[in-house]
């Protein structure tokens, strides 16, 4: 009898452990991102004429629901929408569609957002914080699938103007990287 | 025999006794395990699991009330708490209180009690319970890898919707409903069938016990409320997952909408938990009392008033919302109506004890316990069908006062008296009286502390499902008060385990009738062999060992060397023909398996509902699908005209 | 005796702490509250004598015939004489019953009524939208430059019928006063008013009555009842914009307040930032509170909650801000200058 019951509390121990990444809520986190930034590549062009992929970055706000549904949030507030609409592009560039052009990597867009582009993204670096910065990279990530179906999100409770990010197809990102985007 | 003397059963025939076990035994063994189908089997499996999440839901509880014994303590954040409070209340309704109540007494007694030797639909009875355990452990290993749900047990929309509850935590409660909902509907087809037709030969409408009144009321009222908490949870499933717009205000969908649903079927919920309170209390007044019950027809329409009626009061949760006061008038007049044959139950067992010879034996203390504490319940309930005090208290910590209440008054008083009552029954040992007396002493002083001190909370202005509170409030002393309680209640808890696992040993040995009562289950041994009657009985009274005649015949015909039953009219219980019942089979295990797969991928992706259903429909065939053996045997019995 | 006395004693230690500026017991500061607490006592004492009554008769049936022996006793045959008087009894209390749920209702309705049936001769319409997890208060005005919105702090004329209009932009709460009035839950999607009026002035506290999400426990809120000349001047403060900055620190703040991401989410009128994502800061010094009522508006809390709001709310949407030294001093002392 004992023998069973010890078998159910390691059982349970174990799945303690096993903790599920996406259902992480973290108040009060800020991913080590300064560093990576500098090492993402801002142009197609490389000596040789071979075409290198660049190494991928991986972004652990894309692991992560809350993390995602916190973008989507700051996207809004920060009135993204006005220039990219939800993703089809307006007076900025569509973001849910396969054309990068300038990296659709998660450092590439980390940096794109913080250090502005030429003719009309603004610099956010020093208005939001970096792990900000980094949640809206995620969920700029899934408007063309690149986020599971389990951590994207689903439809909004506002009008709707498109599919739903969980239920969008995942784009194969062209652009400076090239190669398709990590797994 | 004097006058008042309850005749004992004879036991059968060694010979006797082995041909019926050969026919109406288990199948032993690991393996054997997944194919049994006895109710005796299925019920004690759905008592001993559905007990094990009261504790595991109490262990919760008793972390939420460490939080808040202090203001702004810090030992569980607002993260953890609301999952605590979620996978709390939820447990409780859904895995404790429906089941054990419901489905475990239901599946374990109402087979002895009608008179035959299997429940109605034995496989489905099994799948019943693999598909509530399925749903246990779904819900439960969510909450062990942080995706316990935490929007609350009933999940208010928009709050629980994709927008602002981000990833697969109200799926998982959403799902959970799916699966306990499905296990409750195949128990109440199971149990309306055996109270229907499978009754002994002379047990007519009327002399029914009150257990099968109520677990037949219980049955349609399950039947009814479940679909709407099924509509409820799957559309917000599919809001969530496929992206329907449901409950979306901005695109024409509508939040009340929601909480229509779910308190339609909410309310009478805690009906169906509350019922077999009553037919408990029933039950153990009238051995206790050593006397008929009184006012049994008053009873009986009592309890189906109160299904009917229960369907009839749900907005009284919605008092808050804006809507329209003459609407809310009537349900407040309903839900002061319901009070009307809840208060016809209680005059009646009061008339009981009055005109009887009481010996308040054990069990006896719980019923006093139930008076007592569902009292105050039902009373402060008064206070919240008043519209206007409602609005005050709503949504305080006066309504979790309530509803402890009448829930705990209502359930787990009758709940451990059942217990103490039916254990013997059920191993055959009976409890230990004292450390009885401890379990309930530390339960009934631990939950009061608890739960009335959150009266004066609610009054003060203390909201629920907080995690914390100001120090300015002044609400910490309180807060202590009621986390002290419940280490108490806790404590009496662990006394009533100790005390099971003692007597299982050590209890006196009870024989088949140790409290002389007059139902038939106490006609069996204890434990009840597998084909629970030697013979078949057949009933002269409302309490069939107590009215019993000097010679009462029993029923012959029915073969013993196959499982075969007698199927009795629905009026009068007078033998209309003979049935088979199925033999042990390991399809209701693998189907519950096939159908736990469907629903928890459909949580993760809707598209996989084409590919898991195919194991379904495959389980479901073999379930079905016809035996050689036993058609061979049943032809060769039927008379076939050339 | 001893055991009333000491219930007695009870009862008056629990009934003195009731009154406070957040119970709906003795502290009613309105003819609403006033209605709905009598009721409440009226159903209270129906509920303790019913208790009573009914548990002596539990106990009495069940000593009456009580029998001590070890085996259970023979059963009692059925009886028809020895159950007529019980029958009278039973009927007697269930026609006690019914006619005491009747008087339950009627009076239930009619305090409903006179809760919901106050008349609004001029009364002052507000504005009530629930966020997660602060309140925006609105003083409409046909003339849009004279429309106040403030957060987490309403101000209203005592003796005059209040309108109150509800909705939310998120999820549902639950606007409650518990001295003033019974709660109205805010729904998304929809549109409720209700009306009541506070006879007695002072500072109310009101709270979030329905899960809102994590920081549900801290969304409070206070409500200022002053007489009416007092809050009139209160909304012409308010409906003014923000005093520009005079001395060298406070025009520093206003430098951080624009160049830090807190123009991202705040207005402050007057200046250019005008985002509605949080609370209006406008007039933040006018306030007792921060937070949705968790904090009092001291200098060294605000700093505090500016620095890192997640210690304080974890969950709630304010970021952190961890700013120099010498910058957040010069932002809390801009702040402070927001009267």
């Amino acid at each position: 009898m004992l023998r069973h019951v010890h078998w159910w509390l390691v059982a349970a121990a174990l799945l303690l452990l096993l903790s599920c990444e996406r259902e992480e809520r973290s108040f009060r986190q800020t991913p080590a991102s300064a560093n990576v930034v500098n090492t993402i590549q801002v142009s197609q062009l490389h000596p040789g004429g071979q075409q290198i992929a660049t190494p991928a970055v991986p972004n652990i706000y894309e692991e992560n629901a809350y993390a995602v549904s916190e973008g989507k949030r700051l996207y809004e507030n920060f009135n993204c929408v006005g220039c990219h609409a939800h993703g089809g592009g307006g007076i900025g560039p569509p973001l849910m569609d396969d054309e990068w052009i300038y990296g659709g990597e998660p450092a590439n867009i980390f940096s794109t957002i913080m250090e502005g582009r030429p003719n009309g993204m603004p610099a956010w670096r020093g208005r939001i914080p970096e792990n900000q910065g980094w949640q809206i990279v995620a969920y700029v990530r899934s408007m063309s699938g690149q986020v599971r179906t389990d951590v994207a999100s689903g439809r909004s409770d506002h009008m709707q103007g498109k599919k739903p990010e969980a239920n969008t197809p995942r784009e194969q990102p062209t652009g400076i990287t090239g190669a398709p985007a990590h797994q | 025999m004097a006058i008042g003397e309850v005749p004992v059963v004879p036991p059968p025939s060694a010979m006797r006794h082995a041909r019926l076990l050969s026919t109406w035994g288990e199948p032993p063994g690991f393996f054997g395990w997944f194919k049994k189908v006895h109710h005796t089997s299925i019920g004690t499996r759905f008592i001993v699991t559905a007990f094990i999440f009261f504790v595991l839901g109490g262990i919760l509880a008793v972390l939420m009330r460490l939080q808040l014994a202090r203001p702004e303590n810090r030992f569980l954040g607002p993260d953890k708490y609301n999952q605590f409070f979620t996978v709390h209340g939820s447990t409780m309704i859904f895995l404790f209180a429906v089941p054990l109540m419901f489905q475990g007494f239901g599946t374990y007694l109402v087979p002895l009690i009608v008179g035959a030797r299997n429940i109605a639909f034995p496989r489905l009875a099994a799948f019943s319970y693999y598909i509530y355990l399925f749903g246990c452990l779904f819900f439960w290993v969510g909450l062990l890898l942080n995706i316990g749900a935490d929007r609350g047990w009933f999940a208010y929309v928009t709050l629980s919707g994709p927008d602002y509850s981000p990833g697969k935590r109200v799926d998982f409660w959403a799902q959970m409903i799916t699966f306990t909902e499905t296990s409750a509907l195949a128990t109440a087809v199971c149990l309306a069938a055996t109270i229907l037709r499978h009754r002994a030969p002379g047990m007519s409408l009327n002399r029914m016990p009150m257990i099968l009144w109520e677990k037949l009321v219980l049955s349609f009222m399950v039947i009814f409320a479940m679909p709407a908490v099924m509509l409820s949870s799957s559309m917000l499933l599919l809001d969530r997952t496929v992206g329907t717009q449901f409950f979306n205000p901005a695109e024409g969908g509508d939040v009340l909408l929601y909480q229509h649903l779910f308190w339609f079927f909410g309310h009478p919920d805690v009906y169906i938990i509350f019922l077999p309170g009553t037919a408990i209390v029933t039950t153990l007044v009238t051995c206790f009392a050593r006397r008929h019950i009184f006012g049994y027809a008053a009873l009986v329409i009592s309890t189906i008033s109160v299904g009917f009626i229960g369907f009839g009061v749900w907005v009284h949760h919605m008092f808050a919302t804006g809507l329209p006061q003459l609407g809310e008038s009537f349900f407040t007049a309903a839900t002061l109506m319901i009070v009307v044959p809840t208060a016809v139950q209680f005059f009646c067992w009061i008339a009981t004890l009055w005109n009887g010879r009481v010996q308040f034996k054990f069990p006896m203390w719980w019923v006093a316990g139930f008076f007592f504490v569902f009292m105050i319940g039902g009373l402060s309930g008064l206070m919240l069908a008043s519209v206007p005090v409602d609005t005050q208290v709503h949504d305080t910590f006066f309504v979790v006062a309530h509803f402890h209440y009448v829930l705990i008054g209502g359930a787990v008083f009758p709940m451990f008296g059942a217990l103490y009552f039916w254990i013997p029954k059920m191993t055959g040992r009976m409890m230990n009286d004292h450390l009885g007396k401890w379990n309930f002493w530390l339960f009934f002083i631990g939950f009061n502390l608890t739960f009335f001190t959150m009266h004066f909370l609610g009054l003060r202005g203390m909201t629920r499902r907080v995690y914390t509170y100001l120090p300015e409030m002044n609400w910490g002393a309180l807060n202590l008060l009621a986390s002290a309680g419940g280490l108490l209640m806790a404590a009496g808890v662990l006394v009533f385990i100790v005390n099971f696992f003692w007597s299982r040993n050590n209890g006196r040995t009870a024989g088949a009738d140790p409290w002389r009562a007059g139902s038939l289950e106490w006609a069996v041994p204890s434990p009840p062999p597998h084909y629970n009657f030697a013979e078949l009985p057949t009933v002269n009274g409302r309490e069939a060992l107590w009215d019993a005649a000097p010679r009462q015949p029993v029923v012959i015909g029915v073969r013993e060397d196959m499982r075969e039953t007698l199927v009795t009219d629905t009026l009068d219980a007078d033998p209309d023909h003979k049935m088979d019942s199925p033999e042990p089979s390991v399809w209701p295990f693998w189907t519950a398996v096939a159908v736990s797969v469907l629903f928890i991928g459909s949580v993760f992706s809707a598209k996989s509902v084409e590919y898991t259903s195919i194991p379904v429909a495959i389980t479901i065939i073999a379930w079905y699908w016809p035996r050689w053996g036993e058609s061979q045997r049943r032809k060769a019995t039927e008379i076939w005209s050339e | 005796m001893r055991i009333a006395r000491a219930a007695a004693y009870a009862t008056l230690l629990i009934a003195a702490g009731c009154q406070s500026n957040h119970s709906m017991l003795r502290s009613s500061a309105s003819r609403q509250a006033a209605n709905i607490e009598w009721l409440y006592w009226f159903i209270f004492w129906i509920s303790l004598v019913v208790f009573v009554l009914v548990i002596s008769f539990f106990a009495r049936g069940s000593a009456r015939s009580q029998v001590d022996d070890e085996e259970m006793a023979p059963v009692l045959p059925q009886d028809e004489e020895r159950d007529r008087g019980a029958k009278a009894g039973v009927a007697v209390a269930i026609g006690i019953t019914v006619v005491t749920l009747f008087v339950v209702l009627a009076l239930s309705v009619v305090t409903g009524k006179t809760t919901a049936g106050l008349t609004s001769q001029n009364p002052i319409t507000i504005q009530v939208i629930g966020h997660q997890w602060w309140w925006e208060f609105r003083y409409p005005n046909p003339q849009a430059d004279l429309t106040v919105s403030t957060a987490n702090e309403v101000h209203l004329p005592v003796g005059k019928p209040i309108v109150v209009l509800t909705t939310s932009r998120d999820v549902i709460h639950s606007f409650w006063l518990p001295n003033v009035d019974g709660k109205r839950d805010l729904l998304p999607g929809y549109q409720s008013a209700f009306t009541f009026q506070v006879d007695k002035p002072g500072i109310y506290h009101g709270q979030c009555a329905e899960f809102c999400g994590e920081q549900h426990a801290h969304m409070g809120f206070e409500m200022v009842a002053e007489p009416m000349d007092e809050f009139q001047q209160w909304l012409q403060q308010q409906r003014k914009s923000a005093t520009d900055p005079q001395d060298i620190t406070t025009v520093r703040g206003r430098e951080v307040f624009l160049t830090h991401a807190c123009v991202l989410c705040h207005t402050v009128r007057g200046t250019d930032a005008g985002s509605k994502v949080g609370p209006d800061l406008t007039h933040l010094a006018s306030r007792r509170m921060l937070a949705a009522a968790t904090l009092s508006n001291a200098p060294g809390s605000l700093a505090g909650w500016i620095t890192d709001p997640q210690r304080l709310k974890p969950g709630a949407r304010m970021p952190a801000n961890p700013l120099q030294p010498d910058d957040l001093q010069a932002l809390v002392t801009y702040l402070r200058s927001l009267q």
